[in-house]
């Protein structure tokens, strides 16, 4: 009787995931998709919790650590949910995904100290392989995906600085073939009474996941961490396998699949490949485009009084905005100054990139906290059809997002990424906090054009003045 | 050779293999099409699913020895990890929605 209810409470579990994801992937619905797949998850949890019985029959024990470790979970986890900033919700989601990674690899490492005990009781003992392979894989892919997680965390909180190790390539293929050689080793039983291949399948995994992602340019973390998700998804799934558990496979196995799909539509999305965005990676291109750098003119400035009126006495501005913004996080002065801008008769729309700040759709999320409105937000093909009518672009804090060199320069690492043609207007305002290059390390030509004129400072600061420049007039 | 054969003998095994693989066309039928918009939050509630890897963690910690100390801090630390991947991960992409919904009704 508690078994049925259990596979009831599994099944309904399962059911939740697939309709939350459906969900989750229309804008209408996204919201209560979400609380559709939370409501799911905690029927198979509680179920889990008082209706598992294991083979012979036994129902769980141990309830008072059971309680007391997701009584601490909940906790932290809605805490720091709840505190993060808006700017460092990507790092969070990557947090959050090496914890599930975590937990498949220590879950593995527990099941296999089982396996040798029971060796140790009875040496004749010779474990499935089939469980074995299951526990081996667990554990490897839940280490590289928690390794490879906390790097790509600390890549985004500026942390860990982007380095390319050399022959970094030739290393990891070696490391992954001696991945293989362990777990066909381990998992065959060939050595069965020693552990420690078993632990250095943890180390090398471990190895593997840091030097996946360390020459993996910021840029392209998005990308990395979806992929990293589907392999935390594919870990889960082995636990799946481990304990004859349909929603942990229908779980696993389903973000293991959406996850690769959304990783090779966020690819799609700045028009690279997943191979591209995984080996030629942009810090190992560093050395092309310097020599390009000398071709450089110079650049000119422009005071805060000069952009306000320039503003004012146009008929459409479009700003574009970029991770500068969320790092100053200017949003709402940014809203401020469209609101000052109307009065004075100005259309005022935003032009998004998909890629724009550090995950797609951060902008979008970034705006909609300061309240601008849903219509003012241009997909970048509507943007771009509207720069020729437009008299002034303002970029704040957006870079690689509208370097021309994706259009011009074949040799450049971001060539073919669709762009912001702000060119096409006919003032372009660049505010910057400097003329460092952006996030793919890359020089951008746009700074030198003739159209183009810089307003230094910081995002928040710049606006804030402008808006009381524009206010006195 | 046996234990390939055996996937397919085996009702249980086979049950799971079947699940798998219709698992894998359902996830890709259900994420194509989606605006760029939602990338972020979907890829976030993608993350906090995963976390059902917790399932695993409470058996093991319920069924571990209550004198197996090493086991016991193991998978108690697994159910705190999972609960933070299931908690945080759900939590964050409803403050990420949250945000849409909020502007939708301007």
């Amino acid at each position: 009787m508690g078994n049925a209810l259990l596979q009831l409470c599994y099944l309904i579990g399962s059911v939740t995931f697939i309709m939350g994801l459906k969900m989750l992937s229309h804008p209408d619905t996204a919201r209560k998709g979400n609380l559709v797949a939370a409501a799911g998850m905690i029927i198979a949890i509680f179920g889990t919790i008082f209706l598992f019985t294991s083979e012979n029959t036994e129902h769980l024990h141990n309830y008072i650590w059971i309680f007391a470790a997701l009584a601490i979970g909940t906790i932290v986890g809605t805490m720091a949910a709840k505190k993060v900033q808006m700017t460092a919700m990507p790092e969070m989601v990557s947090l959050f995904n090496g914890m599930g990674g975590a937990c498949a690899m220590l879950i593995s490492i527990v099941e296999y100290r089982r396996i040798m005990d029971i060796i140790a009781a009875n040496p004749s003992y010779i474990p499935e392989t089939g469980k074995m392979i299951v526990v081996v894989l667990g554990m490897l892919i839940g280490t590289v995906s928690f390794a490879g997680s906390m790097i790509a965390w600390g890549k985004l909180n500026g942390r860990i600085k982007d380095r390319t190790i050399p022959g970094g390539q030739m290393i990891n293929f070696v490391i992954f073939a001696g991945l293989i050689t362990l777990v066909i080793i381990v998992s065959g039983g060939f050595f069965p009474n020693m552990p420690a291949l078993f632990y250095g399948i943890l180390a090398l995994a471990a190895l593997y996941g840091i030097l996946f992602v360390m020459p993996i340019g910021g840029a392209d973390m998005p990308v990395v961490i979806s992929l990293l998700n589907s392999f935390t998804g594919v870990a889960a799934a082995f636990g799946g396998f481990l304990y004859n558990n349909p929603v942990m496979l229908t779980g696993g196995i389903l973000v293991g699949s959406a996850g690769t799909i959304l990783t090779i539509l966020m690819c799609k999305a700045m028009n690279r490949s997943l191979k591209n965005v995984l080996i030629g990676s942009f810090g190992a291109q560093k050395a092309g485009p310097t020599g390009a750098a000398k071709e450089q003119g110079n650049f000119k400035e422009i005071s805060l009084n000069d952009s306000a009126t320039l503003m004012a006495y146009a008929q459409k501005v479009i700003i574009i905005p970029g991770y500068g913004l969320a790092v100053a996080q200017a949003q709402h002065v940014c809203h401020e100054l469209e609101k000052v801008l109307e009065e004075k008769g100005v259309e005022v729309l935003y032009g998004i990139h998909p890629v724009a700040g550090r995950m797609p759709g951060h902008m979008n999320v970034l705006l909609a906290e300061a309240d601008v409105p849903y219509e003012k937000l241009l997909e970048m093909e509507d943007a771009n059809d509207q720069m020729g009518s437009t008299n002034v672009v303002l970029i704040l804090g957006a870079n690689d997002v509208v370097n021309p060199a994706a259009k011009e320069d074949p040799s450049s690492p971001i060539y073919g990424m669709p762009i912001l043609e702000v060119e096409k207007a006919e003032h372009v305002i660049v505010n910057k906090r400097s003329m460092k290059p952006g996030y793919a390390g890359i020089e951008n030509e746009l700074f030198f054009r003739p159209k183009t004129s810089m307003l230094f400072g910081d995002a928040k600061k710049a606006l804030q003045s402008l808006v009381s420049e524009l206010k006195q007039m | 050779m046996d234990s390939l054969i055996s996937l397919f003998t085996d009702a249980a095994t086979y049950r799971l293999i079947t699940i798998v693989i219709l698992s894998i066309f359902l996830g890709i039928e259900v994420i194509s099409r989606v605006p760029s918009v939602l990338h972020t939050p979907l890829m976030s509630g993608a993350n906090a699913i995963h976390g059902v890897v917790i399932i695993g963690a409470i058996i093991v910690m319920g069924e571990a020895r209550t004198d197996d100390y090493v086991a016991l801090t193991l998978g108690f630390l697994a159910v705190i990890l999972g609960t933070l991947n299931v908690v945080g991960g759900f939590v964050v992409t409803d403050r990420m929605l949250e945000m849409f919904s909020k502007k939708k009704k301007k």
